[in-house]
């Protein structure tokens, strides 16, 4: 039974760990772009970002001053166990937030559509997101937080099976270029991109593609994985590169996830997880052990399952 | 293509003189000293639309307006907590820009990602102002540590922690790079037109989607501020 003041504290780490400490994951997808990168403002702004990492480390304090928007990814193995259920679980999550908020301090920047109204936590209707997933056997629950930033860098669009790898190449460039000038996608950025499901699940799957892989692995669909390596290169072949100035970094790696679409329809979203590609992750086991890692794993064989029997 | 020569880093008084916002050329790194605060669209519409006083002294307190909400927090003492400091995207701030450069005699406007050569020259330019862009989006822990101290902290309660008037302190504070000089050049449009030569060739054997939507350009130059 996993107590749930221990989920809590955990989440509480997780929130400024995923603030403070960039994944060596995409660290070193930055370095091999900062030592490739000949464009000279570029340069110096890559530069200025890997110091800015190793200063976010020795002062813990956060990255980047737009912590983002922070939410939850809960993968439950089957066997797991939770004291207080799901419902006690979601509160946790939610106290952790706030309580992270204020002890980081991370950016309050959850607010009301409408009437603008700010808690100073970082809480509120619907906020923080939290997701579901689950997993065959697994007596542990894994505790994902993403803290995603970005007004900017994400689209969605209806392509139809006409429209074929031209179109979503066109989708593709379009998003990096619209969105690269002046650097508003805060590249160089991984890119996740979806196709098909219907038009909230491909938002979800391009999401979840830029968020929950890792910079270097692969699709295990060997052609949707050939596609990954293309449109990696395609991206950085645009001459633009950080802050949108000339230079060839845009993309440190770019990660493709599908789902059954209607027969008529290619549904595709892009999405970009920034220069502050802010995610951490826990596993707690119903005896009590936490593992901390930066992996989170999401996307498993059973997570992309594609039979009626698992 | 037009090779540049390495960036020139420089330090800047809050407070420049004319002289010294003269002698700066787009592309340049500067490092700020003296005393900077924040206000985006929450004092802008208090200041500008309600038309209530400000709380500061302003051009003589500070000259540098920063388009920013510090990962902060104020604790019960009235002590301040400050982390990381990163600026938000100024384009949004364009119809309020021209009245609050006329209100508070800022000369440095700092911010994510510039705003047009337009907004330069017809309120920038008039006003003896220039335009800072923050580094990569940023060097929020940087930038926090170049944070001597917070002042003070304006309109908490009425606009809350991200919207509030942060008064900061500051040394060698940045990095920043020059985005528009005293005759309303743009690094980031120059930069643009160059990218935008090449883009032809990447496009290709691509195709554009069966279904168009409004507002739809193949105009590449174009930009989306």
């Amino acid at each position: 039974m996993i107590n749930i003041e221990l989920i809590q504290k955990t989440a509480e780490s997780l929130m400024a760990k995923a603030a403070i400490e960039i994944p060596d994951d995409y660290l070193t997808g930055l370095q091999k772009a900062a030592n490739d990168e000949d464009g000279d403002l570029s340069s110096f702004v890559l530069e200025a970002m890997l110091e800015n990492y190793v200063a976010a480390k020795e002062d813990r304090r956060a990255m980047c001053g737009d912590t983002g928007c922070p939410r939850w990814y809960v993968k439950m193995g089957n066997e797991s166990q939770i004291d207080g259920g799901p419902i006690a679980l979601e509160a946790a999550l939610r106290r952790a937030t706030a309580n992270a908020t204020k002890s980081v301090p991370l950016r309050p920047n959850r607010v009301h559509p409408l009437w603008r109204t700010d808690h100073d936590n970082n809480v509120g209707i619907g906020a923080p997101e939290i997701e579901y997933g689950f997993e065959p056997d697994g007596n542990w629950i894994d505790l994902v937080t993403v803290h995603k930033g970005g007004l900017f860098g994400t689209d969605y669009r209806m392509l139809f099976p006409s429209d074929g790898i031209e179109g979503i190449k066109r989708f593709y460039l379009d998003s990096l270029v619209a969105f690269g000038k002046r650097g508003l996608a805060c590249q160089p950025a991984i890119i996740g991109i979806g196709l098909g499901g219907s038009k909230d699940s491909c938002m979800v799957l391009g999401k979840r593609a830029a968020c929950l892989r890792m910079v270097g692995d692969r699709n295990p669909d060997p052609k949707i994985a050939a596609l990954e390596d293309e449109f990696k290169e395609l991206g950085n072949s645009i001459g633009m590169g950080a802050m949108g100035f000339v230079g060839k970094s845009m993309v440190i790696d770019c990660n493709i996830e599908v789902g059954y679409c209607h027969t008529g329809g290619m549904q595709m979203s892009v999405h970009a997880f920034c220069l502050s590609s802010r995610r951490a992750v826990a596993r707690i086991y119903n005896d009590g052990r936490v593992e901390f890692r930066t992996d989170p794993a999401w996307f498993t064989d059973y997570q992309r399952r594609e039979t009626v029997e698992w | 293509m037009v090779k540049d020569s390495k960036p020139r880093k420089i330090r800047l008084s809050a407070n420049p003189t004319a002289a010294a916002l003269a002698d700066l050329r787009i592309g340049d790194i500067v490092y700020l000293d003296g005393r900077v605060y924040t206000a985006r669209e929450g004092v802008y519409k208090r200041v500008l639309e309600d038309g209530i006083a400000m709380p500061m002294d302003l051009p003589a307190d500070s000259a540098a307006n920063f388009h920013c909400s510090p990962a902060a927090t104020q604790h019960d003492d009235g002590s301040f907590d400050l982390g990381a400091v990163t600026a938000t995207a100024s384009f949004r701030f364009s119809k309020w820009i021209g009245p609050w450069l006329a209100a508070s005699g800022a000369k440095l406007i700092i911010g994510k990602g510039g705003m047009s050569s337009k907004d330069y020259r017809e309120h920038f330019v008039p006003h003896g102002a220039i335009y800072l862009t923050t580094v990569g989006y940023g060097t929020g822990a940087l930038l926090g540590r170049g944070v001597k101290q917070v002042s003070n902290l304006h309109w908490k309660k009425e606009l809350g922690l991200a919207q509030a008037m942060w008064v900061l302190d500051v040394e060698n504070f940045g990095p920043f790079i020059v985005e528009s000089d005293l005759d309303g050049n743009s690094l980031f449009e120059r930069e643009n037109a160059r990218i935008s030569a090449s883009l032809d060739k990447v496009y290709e054997g691509t195709r554009p989607a069966v279904l168009k939507r409004f507002g739809e350009t193949d105009d590449r130059s174009d930009e989306m501020i």
